[in-house]
């Protein structure tokens, strides 16, 4: 019964966001407000129907209700309550009920805080996400019905969640990825409306601002679980691997990034106006088209669930309509005149352009290569595969570039600033990063490594642009009050997430270039030392989880005489699939993550194959990443996002227009 | 000339040198790490290059799978019912590597003939193969079925 009613309630949540999609847009091309007013009641609405759909659902996960097709493919009685209520997103259809709950989400959300703007644009943006749900509503209710019945003959359990999917990193690795993916369909219909309306102005870019800041911080956090995931799940060590998939959610990053610093512009100079309308349109098409690859089955990955070939085609014909439709009203509304506003090479906003240009290239060239064994597929030229040294070739060199233009970035103003001057308040700074990198790389056990030293070069010529514009903003400061109200919260964001670039470009030089690894047989009683650390064997006992048989290694680290942990990697059985699972045993260190990984048995003596890594600072990858997480968001409290839209120039803080606020 | 006109102008190089050096890293890439896949029956006739990085794909033949007892060698038959390739492999092999599971192997083909691989990849989950093997595997069938 309850199953019903969740497909009832999403059939519901179906009509009213046709309603949703239709009403209030017409509304306000005829300026009936009684039409636009419905948009908020409706969001509303959608909102809370496609929550009772979801409870639904979780229900029917959490009482083992096996005759719903769903749960009898990806639940199992014996599973951890935990576990069966992440089961309800680890599967296609599942998932996409998550992806619409957090668009619905979001739909409220938008409808609740934009009740100040005017009543034209919010009914339209309503009305904009009000068509991406229905058509993703549409994908659920015609292609991918989660509530599909095996009826009359239920099966007595279910076969199973995917062990890999069996952890905590993955309750939370997709609602708050979603939450980013999905989030950039605000700033989309943001950039719509205001295409509709004809008119781009510095009050748009701020009231996409926020949207647009927490989407990306989201994005950025949910990249950064899945890869820690990936880390101490797949039993590989490594952190990145440049999969299709991970693409997918990287390059909406790559165009969000862009986009979070091009709305910088539009806002404080009401530049690159039509520019930002387009990023804006690219980002979000990026996230549905990640969104198609992921759930199409065109690629061969553990998130790719469906391999159903109508699934597929109906997002590329829903991909096709959102771009071609939002392209061409952009080609018929975009203003034909720009800007007349002039700014100086050595301005901000040029660094910005820098940074606009080389995070587009950088999204376009990851975009090439994900994309180009799909094309040669499809061309009959054979089955082609891009591996990471393409995208590692590509990649770096362009981040490496950005790098000079960062640095600059905080410490630059607006409209005209002289070279001369970042040289006064850089010169000597930059000598004293120079002496840093050459010296902390000696510091550690390992010898001296250029790229190292290069890193610290980079990474701290960020930070000193960081840290100057601080010094600018702090000089003076006798009260508080004066220095709450200069360090904005748009400002601590930027300042976290420069910082937060930095630590994750340390994080991943090192990680690469003093990692240790060893595949090899190990006998019980053997050791091997890596960078000082001697891993000893010292046996396998067997232990029983709640619903799979492991072999248990354990290993005793020690250096220099002393125990430094004792790691317990397993080799799992799941009883349900019958199938296999490396779980890693690592000693996490701010400095040094220590890991063992098990293979299989080797031989008939009790030897194993073993999988141990030494890995310096590849924590810092992901604390980068939370800094530039929580970086993107904190800049929405903001002050002037408030919402006080009538007399949004003369708001402006004082601090900011005295000081070149951040991006 | 005009500072408006200048801007642009600037804008515009800035866009081309950056997407040129774009496109020549990205040619600079593909010219050595992209590569082919081939089914087993395909490097039999001869059809796959020797000496370069490509993938093969198939089923891990029954009983083919031999491991070395003082090493991490292993030696196993790939095979899509047409033809089999003989693989050696150097290392930790994935969770769900087993005789008579699909899997695809990247690496060189040997002038002898075999196949020494730097990487396995078994599929990730009971219900699912990769689209490569799931395709080989249904070419071969359609093949059988016509003799």
């Amino acid at each position: 019964m309850i199953p019903e009613l969740g497909h009832f309630a999403l059939i519901m949540a179906f009509v009213l966001s046709i309603a949703l999609f239709l009403i209030p847009l017409a509304g306000s091309f005829v300026s009936n407000s009684g039409a636009m007013h419905l948009a908020d009641s409706l969001a509303v609405g959608v909102f809370v129907f496609i929550a009772i759909s979801f409870g639904c659902l979780s229900h029917a996960f959490l009482t083992d209700d096996f005759s719903v097709r769903l749960v009898s493919s990806h639940s199992n009685s014996l599973l951890p309550p935990m576990y069966k209520l992440s089961a309800v997103w680890g599967n296609h259809e599942g998932s996409l009920l998550l992806w619409l709950l957090i668009l619905s989400g979001w739909m409220v959300c938008v409808a609740i805080s934009c009740r100040s703007l005017p009543l034209v644009f919010s009914a339209r943006v309503l009305s904009i996400l009000g068509g991406i749900s229905t058509g993703f509503l549409s994908f659920s209710l015609f292609t991918s019905n989660p509530y599909e019945r095996l009826l009359p003959s239920i099966p007595a359990d279910g076969s199973d969640l995917n062990p890999l999917l069996q952890d905590i990193g993955l309750i939370i690795h997709p609602p708050i990825l979603y939450m980013g993916y999905v989030g950039f369909a605000v700033p989309f219909a943001f950039a719509l409306s205001a295409l509709m309306q004809g008119r781009l102005d510095a009050a748009w870019a701020r009231w996409s601002r926020p949207w647009t800041n927490i989407a990306w911080g989201f994005l950025t956090l949910g990249i950064m679980l899945g890869s820690w995931w990936a880390y101490y799940e797949l039993g590989w060590g490594g952190w990145w691997f440049w999969d299709p998939v991970e693409n997918a959610s990287f390059m909406p990053w790559l165009a969000g990034t862009a986009l979070v610093h091009s709305l910088a512009v539009t806002e404080k100079r009401g530049l690159f106006k039509s520019w930002t309308v387009l990023l804006a349109i690219f980002t979000f098409s990026l996230s549905l088209l990640g969104t198609f690859l992921v759930r199409s089955g065109v690629l061969t990955s553990v998130h790719a669930f469906a391999s159903d070939p109508s699934r597929g085609l109906f997002i590329l014909i829903f991909l096709f309509l959102v771009v071609g439709g939002s392209l061409c009203l952009y080609a018929f509304r975009a203003p034909a005149v720009a800007s007349r506003i002039g700014f100086n090479l050595a301005s901000r906003e040029s660094l910005l352009l820098f940074n606009n240009v080389i995070f587009l290239v950088a999204s376009l060239t990851i975009l090439f290569g994900t994309l180009f064994p799909l094309f040669m597929d499809v061309l009959g030229k054979g089955k082609y595969s891009v591996g990471p040294p393409y995208f590692n070739i590509v990649f770096l060199p362009l981040m490496a570039l950005l790098i000079p233009f960062m640095g600059l970035g905080p410490i630059a103003r607006w409209k005209e600033d002289r070279i001369r001057s970042w040289q006064e308040q850089l010169s000597t700074p930059v000598i004293a990063v120079i002496i840093c990198s050459l010296v902390f790389p000696l510091m550690g056990k390992d010898s001296f490594n250029l790229w190292i030293a290069l890193s610290i070069l980079l990474a701290g010529w960020i930070l000193i642009g960081l840290l100057r514009s601080l010094f600018d903003r702090l000089r003076g400061i006798r009260s508080i009050t004066t220095l709450v109200g200069r360090l904005t919260p748009s400002y601590i964001g930027m300042f976290l997430a420069h910082c937060g670039f930095a630590i994750s470009l340390l994080g991943i030089v090192v990680t690469q270039q003093n990692s240790q690894e060893y595949d090899l047989k190990m006998l019980p009683g053997d050791s091997k030392t890596l960078s000082g650390y001697t891993f000893l064997f010292a046996g396998v006992r067997s232990v029983n989880g709640p619903n799979f048989l492991a072999e248990e290694a354990i290993f005793e680290v020690t250096t220099e005489g002393k125990l430094v942990s004792t790691l317990l990697p397993q080799k799992r059985r799941y009883l349900s699939s019958d199938s296999i699972m490396t779980e890693a045993g690592i000693d996490a260190g701010f400095w040094r993550d220590l890991y063992v990984a098990m293979g299989e048995p080797v031989g008939s003596e009790g030897a194993w194959a073993i999988r141990l890594h030494y890995k310096p600072m590849v924590r810092w990858i992901w604390l980068g990443a939370i800094f530039i997480g929580i970086g993107g968001i904190f800049t929405a409290f903001d002050k002037r996002y408030r919402y006080r839209y009538e007399n949004l120039v003369t708001n402006e803080s004082n601090e900011d227009r005295k000081f070149a606020a951040a991006p | 000339m005009h500072p408006a006109r200048r801007q642009r102008l600037g804008v515009v190089l800035i866009v081309v040198f950056f997407s040129s050096l774009a496109i020549g890293l990205v040619m600079y890439a593909m010219r050595g790490n992209i590569n082919l896949f081939y089914p087993p029956s395909e490097v039999i006739a001869g059809i796959a290059p020797q000496g370069k990085a490509i993938r093969i794909g198939g089923m891990v033949e029954d009983k083919s799978v031999q491991r070395s007892t003082d090493s991490l060698k292993v030696k196993f038959v790939i095979t899509d019912f047409q033809a089999s390739v003989e693989v050696i492999y150097d290392g930790i092999l994935p969770d769900l590597f087993g005789e008579g599971q699909g899997v695809v192997v990247l690496g060189v083909l040997g002038s002898d003939g075999r196949f020494i691989a730097n990487e396995v990849l078994a599929k990730h989950d009971e219900n699912y193969m990769p689209p490569e093997i799931a395709d080989s595997l249904k070419m071969s069938k359609k093949i059988s079925a016509g003799y």
